[in-house]
């Protein structure tokens, strides 16, 4: 038995390990992906005062902090037995897709572009955020820069900071906008809608007019049948800060709908001794191991589970893209894992117009930003869609609201068996017996793991888009047989 | 070139951290350029594909200065801690939890044991009916897994190594970030070994715009959500527990201007030996009685005196644990 190890893999939030077990034939046997970091958030909340909770939780993650601000400042409501009022609840939706104008652009430019614009066997001091410019022209570099500024400016705006954000308050907002703040949103917002669609025509130019590309996507080791998590509206069109679970069988039909506080009706999570983060599942299903299929609890809560468990976009140009999609590759669900790209940037459009739509009502310059408090009902459940997968926050709390119990599933954790099963189809698809493990290899295992923009992957907001590695090959007895290195 | 300069070779890292102090480096925006022009960056794992191997292959002293964010929680940060001291000429504390110990020093309210026991056993949507916990050597079918070991308790960067410069904020402004970031390119003369730079010797309410009046008292605590924030008047004399007093300025008062209270990240304002008692003196100077029945009254309102006056310290706190 050989074995490789890639550690530590750089650009990951925390730090992450892959194992390969290859068998003495030079095949994968197992893959093991470890999380080997934890701080221990759900116990170190208890005692906090509720309404501080929102600013702690933001210190889960300063990638994806605007997500724990809402889906805590849901929870929290909740404790205190409020409803924020209209305009408090779209001025909390309108820092929600700046936050995620933010974050998609990031990850499509920095981390997913260099694999398809540069090439995926390109040399690596090519494929990267660099690489991209030299291909597609300066100016794109300095936009991504400028729409991505723009974006943190708007969180700043509303939140104090564009990171450790200060805007719920239980029933509300702390702060409103003025007329003037407003008009330069709605100037903003345009200029993102944009860029949406400038994006997707780089996506269509780039990939999908590359057969060699779209036979990747459609034929290679990057497929997993898995059930589809994500949060929907009334209407089943994808919504992020509001709304109900649901989630599709490989098949598309509807597995559940569920409202945030009956989660633990239908998602378990289970612990292994390898890795400090959990390992959710469907409970209806049932855990069967690292298995895929209608049998198998296993989920995916990204990008494209959110449209695969939708059955639409709630704004037009968004929702023609949604479509086209579906129509292109001719399926739904889709369970290519590199479509996770093309869904990431419909979503991009998606935040960009409701942006502009939040920004252009009439409501939003309200001043009437607080439900006044009356009394504490004692637990509060939040949900919101994170970038990375839906994300819980559960909080019980004592008669005086200080926490005195909390509970957390976050975006990626969701992801957690899908991203192993992942990584070990790609392992399997490359590595075999007599084949050279090289750079290019590498990097394609390790695009079955950046298509989830992993929360630990603070790939998301890089520069470079690869990810290094060092490929160990130990013989059963631990003795160093060869070292692939990949570095700068 | 015009600038003859050798560039600066620059490293940033994080330890137990969100990420947060890494995003507000990216934060630099357009200024990217500027700095990338100064600098060479030579290991930055949120950006840059440099290996722990690579660090360790590099002569002692190598890096000019490197920008350490996150608190020391397992022996994976503490050997990382160990190692960028090495190779760095001067190392700096970057951020609250890297200063004091910040966020996840929280944690050092519990034990280890509890923290595993809630998160592996009992968590409410978490099974494990056989209690398995991580562990640092797990026996698969095909080999073993090895993990890093999580401490009983968190430790700020200055309790691991020495540390040359603390740069406070959770997370540091960028903008001061920059400042100094330019100083030390220009050449400028540093600071002795030890200082808090990027943040100001004045206190948050030099800074804050909010009315005050001369004499401010409070004969009663309320919690930010009893109050109807006016936007304009200071938090304290809302009756609301802010601790500008007794925090560095350097953040452009942001909390405040985001119409919260002040939590401390800054630190307080002199390198005191617990942070939080300072905090504690300088809020108790405020309280409008004499009595100690008086006064025990007006502190009962005050919940979670710990979690609030030490948020982001325990670990730099005199008693490094659970004291309440």
């Amino acid at each position: 038995m050989k074995q490789l190890t890639i550690d530590p893999i750089t650009r990951l939030e925390g730090h992450g390990k892959i194992e390969i077990f290859l068998s003495d034939e030079g095949e994968v046997d197992n893959v093991f992906f470890q999380v080997p970091e934890l701080r221990g958030f759900e116990k170190f909340l208890e005692g906090r005062p509720a309404e501080e909770v929102p600013q702690i939780v933001t210190k889960i993650c300063g990638v994806c902090p605007g997500c724990h601000h809402m889906a805590s400042g849901k929870a929290v409501d909740m404790i205190f037995g409020l409803q924020p009022t209209a305009t408090a609840a779209m001025i909390r939706e309108l820092f929600y897709m700046a936050h995620f104008v933010h974050s998609h652009i990031a990850h499509f430019y920095a981390l997913a572009a260099p694999d398809f614009v540069c090439g995926p066997d390109t040399p690596k001091a090519e494929r990267n955020i660099l690489g991209v410019i030299a291909k597609v022209g300066a100016d794109i570099g300095t936009e991504v820069i400028r729409q991505r500024r723009l974006a943190q400016e708007i969180q700043a705006l509303l939140g104090g900071h564009q990171t450790h954000v200060m805007l719920n308050i239980p029933g509300g907002v702390r702060k409103g906008l003025t007329a003037e703040q407003r008009d330069d949103i709605v100037k903003t917002a345009g200029g993102f809608v944009e860029f949406a669609r400038f994006s997707l025509r780089i996506f269509e130019d780039v990939v999908l007019a590359n057969k060699d590309y779209v036979d990747m996507i459609l034929q290679g080791p990057y497929k997993l049948r898995l059930y589809s998590m994500g949060l929907v509206d009334s209407n089943n069109h994808v919504n992020f800060y509001d709304g109900h679970v649901r989630v599709v069988d490989p098949d598309g039909r509807e597995h559940c709908r569920y409202q945030a506080v009956d989660y633990r009706e239908y998602v378990s999570e289970r612990v292994e001794t390898w890795s400090y983060l959990k390992f959710p599942f469907l409970k209806k299903v049932g855990w069967k191991g690292f298995t895929e299929g209608n049998d198998s609890g296993v989920y995916h809560a990204t990008p494209l589970s959110r449209l695969n468990a939708a059955e639409g976009m709630a704004t037009p140009l968004a929702m023609a893209e949604y479509n086209r999609m579906f129509s292109v590759i001719g399926v739904k669900p889709v369970h290519n894992t590199l479509a996770m790209h093309w869904a990431r940037l419909v979503e991009l459009l998606y935040s960009a117009e409701r942006c502009l739509e939040l920004a252009m009502h009439p409501d939003i310059t309200g001043s009437d930003l607080r439900t006044p408090p009356d009394g504490i009902a004692g637990e509060g459940v939040g949900i919101v869609e994170a970038q990375r997968g839906t994300l819980t926050h559960h909080y019980w709390t004592d008669e005086k609201g200080l926490i005195t119990r909390a509970n957390i599933i976050v975006g990626t954790t969701n992801n957690n068996a899908a991203i192993c099963m992942s990584i070990k189809k790609a392992a399997q698809g490359y590595i075999r017996k007599g084949v050279t493990v090289d750079e290019g290899i590498l990097n394609r295992i390790e695009m079955a793991f950046r298509a989830y923009d992993p929360c630990f992957s603070c790939a998301t907001h890089s520069l470079p888009g690869n990810m290094p590695m060092i490929v160990n090959l130990r013989s059963s007895s631990g003795e160093l047989l060869r070292q692939i290195r990949r570095d700068l | 070139m015009e600038n003859s300069k050798p560039k600066l070779n620059l490293a940033v890292y994080w330890a137990a951290a969100c990420g947060g102090c890494c995003v507000s480096v990216l934060d630099v925006h357009e200024k990217l350029f500027d700095v990338v022009a100064a600098a060479n960056l030579v290991f930055w794992p949120i950006a840059l594909d440099v290996k722990y191997s690579d660090v360790e292959a590099m002569p002692d002293g190598f890096i000019d200065v490197t920008l350490f964010n996150g608190a020391v929680r397992n022996t994976e940060n503490e050997h990382m801690a160990r190692l960028l001291r090495k190779k760095s000429k001067v190392l700096v504390a970057y951020g609250s939890c890297a200063h004091l110990g910040g966020i996840p020093g929280l944690a050092n309210l519990s034990t280890r044991e509890e923290i595993f026991k809630r998160v592996y056993d009992e968590c409410e949507s978490t099974v494990n009916p056989d209690q398995l916990r991580p562990l640092t050597v797990s026996s698969v079918g095909e080999g073993s897994l090895t993990l890093p070991e999580f401490y009983n308790d968190v430790r700020s960067l200055g309790q691991v190594t020495a540390v040359d410069y603390y740069l406070p904020g959770c997370p540091p402004q960028t903008e001061r970030l920059l400042e100094v970031f330019m100083a030390i390119v220009s050449g400028a003369s540093l600071p002795p070994a030890g200082s808090v730079i990027g943040a100001s010797g004045k206190a948050q309410c030099d800074e804050c715009t909010r009315l005050k009046s001369e004499n401010k008292q409070i004969s009663r605590f309320l919690r930010p959500y009893e109050i109807y924030d006016d936007g304009i008047t200071c938090f304290l004399e809302q009756g609301v527990i802010c601790l500008g007093p007794a925090t560095r300025a350097g953040c452009g008062v942001r909390c405040v201007k985001g119409n919260a209270p002040c939590r401390g990240c800054y630190g307080p304002l002199e390198d005191v030996k617990d942070p939080g008692s300072r905090m504690m003196s300088a809020i108790s100077s405020v309280i409008d009685a004499r009595e100690a029945e008086e006064i025990e009254k007006i502190v009962e309102n005050l919940v979670d005196p710990a979690g609030t006056f030490y948020r982001f310290s325990i670990p730099s706190a005199m008693i490094r644990r659970k004291v309440l």
